[in-house]
């Protein structure tokens, strides 16, 4: 059982908690998951960290809460506890000084990103970051992501805030020279980030978050395509490089278990969720 | 005058296993094989000779006393009879039920020679069964401590086995599993119409109640690697336990369409999530009209059998060799069977084809025929040219194969691997590592439970010289 520590909203439906995790937050690296598991019915849910305390012996997640075991996930109180979680697993980012790193994060992705950007930064890598979402709303970290950053940029779909789109990414490619290129996101933004890119030959990593089980190699439901070769997201990654991934196929096998989510999903609202918004 | 009784003759028939039947059985995941009565249990227990040179010993990799607890067994003696066992076995309720014990101590049995060998299997379940119901499991005596420290990586049947054989000797033994709960294969890959997922989790609070600490969702090599273990964790002496966890695929076209399990994934989702109870479990599964399953081993009538009563309208076996090569147990191609699924024998796929949402809706196929012996002993399938066809399918379960996991391999320095990725070891289990042992799949490549057990018992014995040797 793992204690919260912490619960933070971020933005509507996005939380970050900070959990009672000390031997996971001695061995957390920036890149990595955990699988958690709420009760002893729940999925094993992945979640990229977004930081840790080894002080406190705390480690750090955010979650969107789109599907049942998020929303109810999102309903536990500062002081209840997960049942297990499972960690770290994946392979830990590549950190050393590259030089000039181009940092792109959407979403939810922002979180684990800051923490990610955090060690590049003391790596000596100079940052330009953009951060976006689909509305400004939506929009987190933007001051943490800013103070590491020499060049700072915000998108979002709409345009209610910073740049409209990714497309101003191009200028910004053409203009400076980067020596590596880091994208966080859901896989539409990293598939486009991965495309702009590819002309200029900077080495682009993405991670990815294709359906997991077990995380640990077992199953192989994370199998994805990269560079023609069958990978594991689990094992193999999650990070990968962007120019080689097959995304398509990976949009499709995210897909597979839609019907079941929103099955799963709507029980959870009909039987009235945990009942903690109201009053 | 006294008549005298005329001998009783023994029977040269074996009780059968009272089952669900197979039209029932089908449609839900209760287990399928019910268990002896008391009566049947005597009855069974009378055909065993209490020969004076039982052979039925020699068949078995954990060295069961077998006629030592039969005899008990007779004399009215439940809990020594239970007790007997577990002297040896710690997992003798699994055992009884998931041992082919058709291939070892029963193929030994004497009464094998004149009728049917005494059913040695279901006598172990049911005194296994017997004792857990009636509680007297728990009293287990606490031996003096002796100050060493152990980690057994993996609470599978090797480490389990491996953890009770150290705790009984006084060793403090620290358990690091990787998934939420113990068991290994038991709980991940063996279905609950086989196996109740209540009885191995019985079976493991024995092994903790042995004195054996679990620690749930540690993933060695990445949480804590093995020589972390040993330098800085303070374990004196470390098993590696972590089975063939990993899916083979067949690297054809269409693989990776939607509608493709590997029999891991489908079996983790059914047995460790239990997914077949979806949406009260969360985890869902999908499952199509047309189901089938590549292979013909036990997993494969694992996966078929899973499929079928999840609601599939067909499920059909596509085995590229023929009935004869299969490597499944008889007793379970004969459950499938009844149950109503289908095969297709010298049937190999060759691709697999997808809708335009990218979830597979065809396979085809070439038909296979056997030409001579390859170096497994069995003969070669080769494909018959012109021979191919496409089925009709909804759902794919590849059950070709597992390997071992690579994590711990990659993280250990001087830990020596075979080409195959498993890791070198001696009869013992000792690696090419000083204090590190390994059992089980991870030694032999996908094998039994049994096997796992006999290579953990070997294993703690050796361990446990290396203890009390070291100062």
């Amino acid at each position: 059982m793992y204690e919260i520590v912490s619960k933070r909203e971020l933005a509507s439906k996005i939380k970050l908690f900070e959990v009672h995790a000390p031997e996971m937050a001695e061995k957390v690296k920036p890149g990595q998951f955990i699988i958690i598991i709420i009760d002893e019915k729940g999925e094993r849910v992945p979640l990229t960290v977004a930081g840790r305390d080894a002080s406190k012996g705390t480690i750090k997640f955010a979650f969107n809460e789109v599907g049942k075991t998020t929303k109810q996930l999102g309903c536990l109180k500062e002081g209840e506890r997960i049942g297990n979680i499972t960690g770290p697993l994946g392979n830990p980012s590549e950190i050393r000084n590259f030089g000039r790193v181009l940092c792109v994060a959407g979403g939810v992705m922002i979180a684990p990103m800051f923490f990610e950007a955090q060690a590049l930064r003391e790596a000596g890598n100079a940052l330009t970051t953009v951060v976006g979402a689909r509305i400004k709303d939506l929009l987190l970290f933007e001051k943490e992501m800013e103070s590491l950053s020499d060049r700072f940029y915000v998108t979002t779909d709409d345009g209610s805030k910073g740049c409209k789109g990714l497309d101003f990414l191009k200028e910004i490619l053409e203009k400076e020279k980067f020596d590596r290129c880091v994208a966080w996101g859901p896989v539409v933004m990293m598939k486009t980030v991965s495309d702009m890119t590819r002309p200029f030959a900077v080495r682009t990593i993405v991670t990815l978050t294709p359906i997991m089980v077990d995380g640990m190699g077992m199953c192989g439901v994370c199998r994805v395509t990269v560079g023609g070769k069958m990978k594991f997201g689990c094992v193999d990654g999650p990070e990968f490089d962007g120019h080689g991934v097959d995304f398509d196929e990976l949009v499709n096998r995210q897909r597979m278990f839609l019907p079941e989510e929103r099955l799963s999903s709507l029980l959870w609202e009909t039987r009235g969720g945990c009942a903690c918004g109201r009053k | 005058m006294a008549e005298s009784k005329p001998k009783p003759k023994i029977k040269k028939e074996a009780e059968s296993m009272p089952k669900q039947k197979p039209e029932v059985r089908r449609k839900n995941f209760d287990e399928v094989a019910l268990g002896y009565s008391e009566e049947q249990a005597k009855a069974e227990a009378s055909r065993c000779l209490q020969c004076p040179k039982p052979q039925c010993r020699t068949g078995c990799p954990v060295e069961i006393d077998i006629p030592g607890f039969v005899k008990l067994f007779k004399e009215g003696k439940y809990e020594e009879a239970a007790r007997k066992i577990k002297e040896k076995n710690s997992l003798p309720a699994v055992c009884g039920r998931v041992c082919p014990q058709e291939e070892q101590c029963q193929k030994f049995c004497i009464m094998g020679k004149v009728g049917e060998p005494v059913s040695i299997g279901r006598l172990e379940r049911y005194l296994a069964d017997w004792e857990r119901e009636k509680g007297t499991a728990k009293d287990v005596e606490k031996p003096s401590p002796t100050g060493k420290k152990v980690a057994v990586v993996g609470a599978g049947p090797a480490g389990l086995t491996v953890a009770a054989d150290l705790a009984k000797l006084g060793h403090k033994v620290v358990i690091f599993e990787a998934l939420h709960l113990p068991g290994g294969v038991l709980v991940y890959g063996i279905p609950e119409f086989r196996l109740p997922k209540k009885i191995v989790m019985a079976e493991a609070d024995y092994v903790q109640n042995l004195g054996a600490e679990l620690k749930l969702g540690y993933l060695v090599g990445r949480i804590y690697t093995i020589p972390e273990l040993l330098k800085d964790r303070g374990f004196d002496a470390v098993f590696i336990g972590t089975g063939a966890g990993l899916p083979a695929f067949m690297k054809l076209p269409g693989e990776n369409l939607s509608g493709i399990y590997s029999a891991n994934e489908f079996l983790i989702r059914v047995n460790l999530m239990k997914a077949y109870a979806f949406p009260f479990y969360d985890t869902p599964i999908s499952i199509g009209k047309h189901v089938v399953v590549i292979g013909g081993g036990n997993v494969a009538m694992d996966s078929a059998r899973s499929a079928l009563r999840l609601g599939a309208e067909e499920v059909c076996i596509v085995y590229r060799r023929s009935r004869e090569e299969m490597p499944a147990r008889k007793e379970e191609i004969e459950n499938a069977e009844e149950e109503g699924i289908l095969c297709k024998f010298l049937a190999n796929p060759l691709r697999f084809i997808g809708d335009e949402k990218g979830w597979v809706k065809a396979m085809e196929c070439v038909c296979m025929e056997l030409g001579p012996p390859d170096e497994s002993g069995r003969r070669r399938p080769v494909p018959i040219s012109g021979s191919e066809f496409t089925m009709d399918v909804d759902t794919v379960i590849l059950a070709v194969g597992r390997t071992s996991n690579p994590i711990i391999q990659s993280t250990t320095e001087g830990l020596a691997v075979t080409k195959w990725g498993t890791i070198v070891a001696d009869e013992n289990g000792k690696t090419s590592i000083e204090g590190v042992y390994a059992g089980g799949d991870i030694v032999t490549g996908e094998a039994t439970v049994i096997s796992a057990m006999g290579a953990g018992k070997k294993s703690a014995r050796a361990i446990h010289e290396y203890l009390m040797r070291r100062k």
